[in-house]
This record gives structure tokens, C-alpha cells and sequence, in this order.
């Protein structure tokens, strides 16, 4: 952001009232209250028996299974997904403008049908898992299943901050560093890198949080066995089934907090990097 | 009839096409000299990321159709025509419906009110409004569970006046809608915001009311945006599995939408059927992709014609 009017005339444009008033109606409606609900029902329990639904083995390990995992993910995206939109914003190669188009589709694919196309392919007797068992290697039913699924939806995030950035860097920028008798590594890791950081980042977060509260595609593939493969959603579910809503609340209610420090970490790292390159 | 031949100037081609080759070898060669990278690196990343996008892309939506028609086509129709298959087609769609309705009028209204006017705490409603975004979809249905289940704040209320939210239709709807809740207003308030108030002003100023400088001006210049920001809310909430598995109950025929009767036929082992389903969505996936990629060229082209 430039330069800020220090005193704003009131807009000619008729309607501002009833615009805000409905939105911050119908955003308090369907957001607000209900997450305050959320917070409400975990007020009611105590101090103690909510660190002990917390700190329990089985939840403890389920919240560490989906963070832990998530940011296993999130790292894995951000490199390969780097290479994805390098590969295909940079470099010509047969078939590049396809992968290019199919890569967009990771945004509609339903989760419970990469649930269960993923589950199927790394089962023991699936296209995957039958060239991987004999190497001993087990993913579907196994922490490693769950791994696969969050990379497969948390590659949309990074390709999706980075590949717009990749495609505005500005040519002169690198020529300029070339003719000053730069290498090409030089250029890479102290002119290009630093343009697309902040977007990497931006990626990285926004893959880790989705990763982190991702149910659908992971629920078929990891075998969800308590204290060995069984991720915090789900733990929730289990919990809101057996009417243990406290419970259900308590872990919903830490999951809750982290994604908005995430939130407020990713809109942290966007002022930066709009700072940093000058853009709005 | 006489076909007229047109008239072929071979020097008007030979500048044009020697203009473009040129310009290609330009490209070419200046892209080969300074901002190329060694062959070995060149190659490694195309080799990953091909290898990345093959293993998680186009084998997985391989394997969603190959495991569909693995019985045949008359197995597949029949499994697709199956009454509580046909049910959860019903009711995605009229979920769907109703929650992109629902989102748009709101996505439109939160945009002009945040990108037409300045005022205080603009930028935390921003963040509000993109919150839902990065909610577990568990804890979107989890959250009215609390509020309208058996037990919940507004439960026995709404059991007195024989009203059901959770394990029916509204239910879904509301969970679907807090989970789609930011996908049109975030395509809008972007190009609403480059595309500033001049355009309203004008109209304002030549007379025409407020509803109708909406209709008439910013709606046009926002079109392709919306339509794109219908597009990812459709899919997303025709697809949406956690947090309409928390409110639906499950309910075969009745409160089953297509990704939870995908879970289910799963779940009894009937793989074929679930996969028939799930090409199902796969298909509406690739129709999205389809059409995404032809109104993001729209959108770009509103984008920079607004810089004119």
C-alpha cells in the first residue's frame, strides 16, 4: 500500500449501511457464533479435565500424528511442488502444456475420491503397493498412507502461490545479474530466490494448515488404528459418535487455536512480502 | 454459388511469418543464453516433476476409471442408476444449489461493501471472511452439531417446534455454506478492489440509482470473476466429505450426499460401485478444469482492460 489519505470523504456511492450490515449479520451467523460456540462449550468444562483430554495418550498422539504429518507434507509440497511450476513455467518438454492444465485439477477433485483412489493404488495388491510390498514397504493402512494423502492435497497451495509469481519474474532482473558476471547459480540463489521466498512460504502455510485439518482423503488410506494411524479429526468424530461432545470440543478447540496462529502467521507473511516487492 | 478465391500475397505472409520467427528466435536465444539452466538441471526438474505429477495426478484419476469400468459398462450403469445412488446425486445438487445461491449473494454484497468504501477494521474483516478457509471441515460440522444436535444450545428448542437442522437437508446446507463460505468473495474483491470506483461514480453522477449502477456497471465488470468464484464453490461444495459426514447422519437415500455414499459403498466393500460414483466426481472435476481454464483467459482480459 502507497500512500494513505489521512482524511477520507465519505463515498458518493449509495448503500455502504445496509452492505456492511448484511455482511457482518450473515458473517456473525454462519462464522462468528458458531465458532464461539465452539469456545463456549469448552469453557464449560474445567481447567484440568480439559488438559486431560488434551494430554490423554490417544489424543496427544492424534494431534501429533495430524500436525507432525501436515508439516512432513508441507515440506515435501514445497519442494516438489517448486519443481512442478519451475518445470513447467520455465522449461519445454513433450507434454507440458498438459500438465500444466491437469495440475488445476487438485482444486475440484473431491477428497473422498482421492481417498479412495490412493487407498486402492497403494493397498497391497494395488498398481503401487504391489511394486512397493516386495521392497517391504507398506503405505496404505500406515502412517505413511497418511503422508501420501496430504501430499496429494496440499500440492494445489504451493503450486497455486508460487506459479504466478514464477511466470511475473522479470526477465532483466536475471540478465542484469548475468551480464554484472554472475552464474547462473549465483542468479538463482541471490536474485530469483529471493523473489519467490515469500510466496513459498505463503504455499508452505497454507498447505500445512489445510494438511492439518484434513479428513476425507486421509481417512481411507490410514488404517486408523488408535495410537498408531489415527489423525485429531478423526479422533473428533469418533468422539462426537460416543456423545462425548467435551471431549469432541476440547481437542476441536486446539486444533481451532493453531489454525488461526497459522492464519495469522500466513497474513503476517503476506504484509512482508507486499512490503518487499512493492506490490499491492 | 462461385467460390471466390481470396487473394494470397505472398510477401504479406513471408513479413509475417519472418517477423514471428524472428521474434521467436529472439526469445529463444536469449532465453538460451543468459536465463537457461545447465542441461543436468534442466532435466532432473523436469524428470521430478513429471515423475511428482504422474504418480499424484494422472495415475490416481487413471486408477478412479479403470476401477469403475473394471465390470464392465452395464455393470457401471447399473450401479450408477441404483435408487440411493441417484438419491445422493439429488441432494449434492440440490445442496450444492442452494449453498453457491447462498454464497453468491452474500460473496457479492461482502466484496462491494469491502472494496466501494473506507472505513475502520476493513482489514479484519477481510480475515474474517477468508477464516472458514482454513478451519478443519470436521470442526465446520462439529460446531453445529453444538448448536442445533440433540444436545446442543438451540436442540431442545428446536425438538419442541418439530424443526430438524442436523441429519437433514439444512444441516448440510449450513455446513457446506461454512466451508464454501469465502470461495466467491475472494475472486471478487481482488478485481473489484484494481477496478476501483470510478466507474460507479460516473454512472452515480449521470443520474442512475444505486441498484442500477450495480446492475448495469459493476456487475459487468465483475462477471467472469464471479462466474469463476461459482465454479471453485461448486466444486468444492458438490464434494465437500467432513464436514457433511459430522451433520448428515448418513442416512441412506435421505441424508446421503455422492462423496459420503462413495464412504459407504466403500466401507461394504462394494469397490466397483463406490468407484462408479467416484468417476462420477471426477468427471465434474474435469469439467471444472475445463471451464476454469477457459474463464481464467476471460478473467485476465477483464483484468487488464480495466487498466485501460
Amino acid at each position: 500500500m502507497g500512500s494513505r489519505r489521512s482524511s477520507r470523504r465519505r463515498s458518493v456511492i449509495p448503500g455502504f449501511g445496509i452492505t456492511l450490515g448484511i455482511t457482518i449479520t450473515w458473517l456473525s451467523l454462519i462464522v462468528l457464533i458458531t465458532l464461539a460456540a465452539l469456545f463456549l462449550k469448552t469453557t464449560e468444562l474445567t481447567f484440568e479435565r480439559f488438559l486431560m483430554i488434551v494430554t490423554e495418550a490417544r489424543a496427544l498422539h492424534a494431534l501429533k500424528m495430524s500436525f507432525g504429518l501436515a508439516l512432513a507434507a508441507a515440506a515435501v509440497n514445497l519442494v516438489f511442488g517448486l519443481a512442478v511450476v519451475w518445470a513447467i513455467v520455465r522449461y519445454e518438454f513433450p507434454g507440458r502444456r498438459l500438465f500444466d492444465a491437469i495440475v488445476d485439477i487438485l482444486f475440484a477433485l473431491p477428497t473422498a475420491v482421492a481417498g479412495i483412489a490412493l487407498t486402492n493404488l497403494y493397498a497391497e495388491n494395488g498398481w503401487i503397493g504391489r511394486l512397493l510390498a516386495p521392497l517391504g514397504i507398506q503405505v496404505a493402512f500406515t502412517p505413511l498412507g497418511i503422508f501420501v494423502a496430504l501430499v496429494f492435497i496440499g500440492l494445489q497451495f504451493v503450486v497455486g502461490t508460487v506459479q504466478p509469481v514464477i511466470e511475473d519474474l522479470d526477465a532483466e532482473l536475471e540478465e542484469a545479474s548475468a551480464t554484472l558476471g554472475a552464474s547462473r547459480w549465483t542468479t538463482i540463489r541471490r536474485v530469483i530466490f529471493p523473489v519467490i521466498f515469500p510466496a513459498l512460504l505463503t504455499g508452505f502455510a497454507l498447505a500445512f494448515a489445510r494438511a492439518v485439518g484434513e479428513y476425507g482423503s486421509v481417512i481411507f488410506i490410514a488404517g486408523n488404528l488408535p495410537n498408531v494411524s489415527e489423525i485429531a479429526p478423526l479422533l473428533i468424530v469418533i468422539r462426537l459418535e460416543e456423545f462425548r461432545y467435551a471431549d469432541a470440543t476440547a481437542i476441536a478447540s486446539v486444533m481451532l487455536v493453531a489454525s488461526f496462529a497459522i492464519l495469522l502467521v500466513i497474513n503476517l507473511l503476506q504484509r512482508w512480502s507486499e512490503q518487499r516487492t512493492g506490490k499491492l | 454459388m462461385s467460390v471466390q478465391p481470396v487473394a494470397f500475397d505472398p510477401r504479406v505472409a513471408d513479413i509475417a511469418t519472418r517477423d514471428a520467427r524472428q521474434a521467436a528466435m529472439l526469445r529463444a536465444r536469449r532465453i538460451s543464453d543468459v536465463r537457461a539452466d545447465p542441461a543436468w538441471l534442466r532435466w532432473s526438474v523436469i524428470g521430478i516433476a513429471v515423475a511428482f505429477l504422474l504418480l499424484f495426478i494422472v495415475v490416481p484419476l487413471v486408477n478412479v476409471f479403470a476401477q469403475a469400468l473394471s465390470k464392465g459398462i452395464v455393470a457401471y450403469g447399473a450401479a450408477i442408476i441404483h435408487p440411493d445412488t441417484l438419491a445422493a446425486i439429488w441432494l449434492t445438487i440440490a445442496a450444492s444449489l442452494i449453498a453457491v445461491v447462498l454464497n453468491v449473494v452474500f460473496g457479492v454484497i461482502a466484496a462491494w461493501a469491502v472494496t466501494k468504501y473506507e472505513f475502520r477494521g476493513k482489514s479484519i474483516l477481510i480475515t474474517l471472511i477468508d477464516m472458514p478457509f482454513s478451519v478443519s471441515p470436521i470442526i465446520s460440522g462439529l460446531v453445529f452439531v453444538l448448536l442445533f444436535g440433540a444436545q446442543g444450545y438451540f436442540g431442545p428448542w428446536l425438538q419442541a417446534n418439530d424443526i430438524s437442522i442436523i441429519f437433514a437437508l439444512p444441516g448440510i446446507v449450513l455446513a457446506t455454506v461454512f466451508v464454501t463460505f469465502s470461495f466467491v468473495a475472494r475472486e471478487l474483491i481482488p478485481l473489484m478492489r484494481e477496478q476501483g470506483t470510478q466507474d460507479e461514480e460516473a454512472a452515480l453522477s449521470l443520474g442512475a440509482s444505486g441498484l442500477r449502477t450495480f446492475f448495469k456497471v459493476t456487475l459487468p465488470n465483475v462477471k467472469w470473476a464471479l462466474l469463476y468464484g461459482v465454479l471453485l464453490c461448486n466444486a468444492r461444495a458438490m464434494g465437500e466429505f467432513g464436514a457433511v459426514s459430522v451433520v448428515s447422519g448418513h442416512i441412506r437415500g435421505e441424508t446421503n450426499t455422492m462423496p459420503l455414499h462413495i464412504e459407504i459403498l466403500y466401507n461394504e466393500y462394494q469397490f466397483m460401485a463406490a468407484f462408479a460414483v467416484a468417476s462420477l466426481l471426477a468427471l465434474l472435476a474435469l469439467v471444472t478444469l475445463f471451464a476454469k481454464a477457459l474463464l481464467e483467459k476471460k478473467v485476465a482480459k477483464t483484468a487488464a482492460g480495466s487498466d485501460a
